[in-house]
């Protein structure tokens, strides 16, 4: 919106003037006496902090972070995904000295974080969720991210087991890959149960959109959907809809439990302070910039939320052996043969993707039992 | 992929549409006949979308520290009624426009909210109750179709109060005289900038309400996305409504059931274009709008004071 455009514009002119003025006000050189020998990170978030979503997930690592030694951490919300958070960023470096930048939302990769790691290739740009590659995107850029499509097929199983009619909902903000990914993931995770689950999405057109996601939960509660989960940045509305009309739900990015006491069942959570710490030691030990990270269950990059009461023992059961098989390492989610929802096989039979594939981080398709459409 | 026949999944089709127009219709319907008051009165306020956010903020606030909810409405209405107050007073200053100072309170409102209501996002305030209008029904999805809050009857009968009170009662009279010809106004002796204030104030105080059922019942939390330009739209539904309250509360219904088009139909595996579905309230907007700005048969009733209308 342009509101909180004009918002941040704002609030980098005060930061300029403030940092104009307490260099004028200081002798050279003790102003920067204290940044010069800590490293000072740069945390830019697309929406607050607090939201019970995605944003929460990444401060909680920044807390994590803020108390290692010898870093200094900056931070900065509600950056929207436009050449708003390129002026962050130079602001970050220039005002504060940052010399790492965690850039947390996937619209801030290309073009903007791009661009800047190109004018400043001192500094390094971390960003979560991007696909970096070899040859084509700089040096000093890398990108994280999370097999979370594994905390995905665990609340499938726990959904399926919970459902009555084997009909599920998932709310799911944009069609792009991760986004895909976990809506098969949960499908196949409910499959495993019943074979004849189904998962019906509602796209609701973007990240953040309250009265569309509270709408596409009671409009799949009225079809019969009795479980839902979702893919948007803060899933506090569609938790608490689903526990007021007395369907059950399961959380994603951050724990919603306390939200819904009777409804919660599981969730997928990210637990970002393993790639933040890494990507941390490697630049004050001064190693080259870790430019692909990716971890599941088994590198603590995601976990499951603690079941809820309504989740049965025989559920818990089956969960906590899938969990275990993930935590060895070797429990492909995705394996043929697959068929997409429109009758043409996706993974032939006998092949199996791997968690590292690199095919499964440009998925373009909904499985064979997810009623939708991309 | 339907359940049922075809006349099964219409038929929850229209219900979903049902029960889309009356759970989102509320805000729009409080905003719009704030705005009618308003514009009556030969201001225009663009300023709404901002106490819309503002009211919904200090709603959930104040319902989360007294426990009350209806305490929190009664709060959004007066942060709106302050907010209607200072635009009122700005822009009786003499060469001020009322559709800058609009845009700028807009901003402030959002601005503020935000700032204030960062405490706000993680705890969860009491709510308004629901009617159960559908009791009698068994069928669930009928049921929640009819669960409604008791502001929008509330709505409906300030519409119909308003429309009996513009035409027929003596301040209704007023507020249209001082609209429609500030001279004519002032030499029959009537506070023209006195009640052009109080017009502003009282469009303020139902922007706020409208804001609090957002944070206060549907969707039913704060967070700093909640409000996706309602207070805009609102505006742009007097326009097309012609500056009559009923209308207004028909358009309010219109954008309620188009706002639920994407998801009801996506809900029942009709999901070809839903972003075309998702944009339906806009759609409408532009061609409502497009079509009420016709030559000739436009702008029947606007109030002749307004500066939208002036040329």
């Amino acid at each position: 919106m342009s509101a909180s455009r004009i918002r941040s514009h704002r609030r980098n002119l005060l930061r300029l003037l403030g940092a104009g003025a307490a260099t004028h006000m200081l002798p050279f050189g003790i102003g920067r006496a204290g940044a010069a020998d800590k490293l000072v990170v740069g945390v830019i978030y697309v929406g607050p902090r607090d939201d019970f979503g995605y944003n929460q997930a990444q401060a909680q690592a920044v807390a994590v972070i803020k108390k290692l030694p010898g870093v200094k951490v900056i931070e900065e919300e509600k950056v929207p995904e436009t050449v708003a958070v390129q002026k962050t960023m130079e602001a970050m470096i220039n005002q504060d000295k940052a010399t790492l930048i965690f850039a947390t939302s996937f619209g801030y990769f290309d073009p903007h974080v791009l661009k800047m790691a190109e004018k400043y290739p001192s500094v390094r740009f971390a960003h979560c969720g991007g696909l970096w590659t070899e040859g084509t995107h700089p040096k000093n850029v890398g990108s994280f991210f999370g097999y979370i499509d594994e905390c995905q097929y665990l609340n499938g199983i726990a959904a399926a087991s919970a459902s009555k009619g084997k009909k599920l909902g998932f709310i799911a903000a944009k069609p792009i890959p991760q986004v895909l990914r976990n809506i098969n993931a949960f499908l196949l995770g409910a499959r495993s149960v019943d074979p004849k689950a189904t998962v019906r999405v509602i796209f609701t057109g973007d990240w953040s959109l309250p009265v569309k996601e509270a709408e596409a939960a009671n409009s799949l509660i009225d079809q019969g959907v009795d479980v839902l989960t979702c893919h948007v940045d803060s899933p506090k509305v569609i938790v608490e809809t689903a526990e007021r009309r007395g369907a059950f739900s399961c959380g994603y990015h951050a724990s919603q439990a306390k939200l819904a006491p009777k409804g919660y069942l599981t969730g997928a959570e990210w637990d970002w302070q393993t790639p933040y710490t890494q990507i941390i030691k490697a630049t004050i030990e001064g190693k080259p910039m870790v430019n692909f990270l990716r971890g599941g269950l088994k590198d603590g990059f995601v976990k499951p939320s603690p079941f809820g009461p309504a989740v049965s023992a025989e559920a818990r059961k089956k969960s906590d052996a899938v969990k275990a098989a993930m935590m060895k390492g070797d429990f492909p989610i995705f394996k043929g043969p697959l068929v997409d929802n429109s009758g043409k096989t996706v993974v032939a039979a006998g092949k199996v993707l791997g968690q590292q594939d690199p095919l499964l981080e440009g998925m373009n398709y909904l499985l064979d039992g997810v009623i939708g459409q991309i | 992929m339907s359940d049922g026949g075809d006349s099964l999944a219409f038929g929850s089709l229209a219900l979903a549409l049902l029960g889309g127009a009356l759970r989102v219709s509320t805000p729009f319907l409080f905003v719009s006949l704030g705005e009618c008051i308003t514009e009556k009165s030969g201001r225009i306020n663009l300023g709404l979308e901002g106490i819309l956010v503002l009211g919904a903020m200090s709603g959930y606030g104040v319902s989360l520290a007294s426990g009350s909810p209806w305490l929190g409405v009664l709060a959004a209405g007066l942060c709106g009624l302050v907010m209607g107050l200072l635009h009122g007073g700005l822009c009786s200053l003499a060469k001020v426009n009322d559709i800058a100072v609009g845009i700028s309170l807009m901003l402030f409102g959002t601005g503020l909210a935000f700032f204030l209501g960062k405490p706000l996002i993680q705890p969860q305030a009491p709510m308004l109750p629901s009617l159960e209008l559908g009791a009698w029904s068994d069928s669930a999805q009928l049921q929640s179709a009819l669960r409604i809050n008791v502001l929008l009857p509330l709505g409906l009968l300030l519409a119909l109060l308003l429309h009996w009170g513009f035409r027929a009662s003596r301040w209704g009279l007023a507020l249209r005289l001082v609209g429609d010809n500030a001279a004519a106004a002032r030499a029959l002796g009537y506070p023209v900038v006195a009640i052009r204030i109080g017009a502003t104030a009282a469009g303020g105080f139902l922007a706020g309400v409208g804001g609090a059922f957002l944070s206060l019942y549907y969707p039913g939390s704060w967070n700093e996305g909640l409000s996706s330009g309602q207070g805009l739209m609102a505006v742009a539904l007097v326009i097309f409504a012609r500056w009559n309250p009923l209308r207004c509360a028909l358009a309010a219904l219109l954008f309620g059931a188009a706002g639920a088009l994407g998801p009801a139909l996506q809900s029942q595996g009709i999901t070809a274009g839903y972003y075309l579905f998702n944009a339906a309230p806009y759609v409408l907007t532009l061609a409502l709008m497009a079509a009420s700005w016709m030559p000739g048969r436009s702008l029947a009733g606007a109030p002749g004071e307004l500066s939208l209308t002036q040329r």
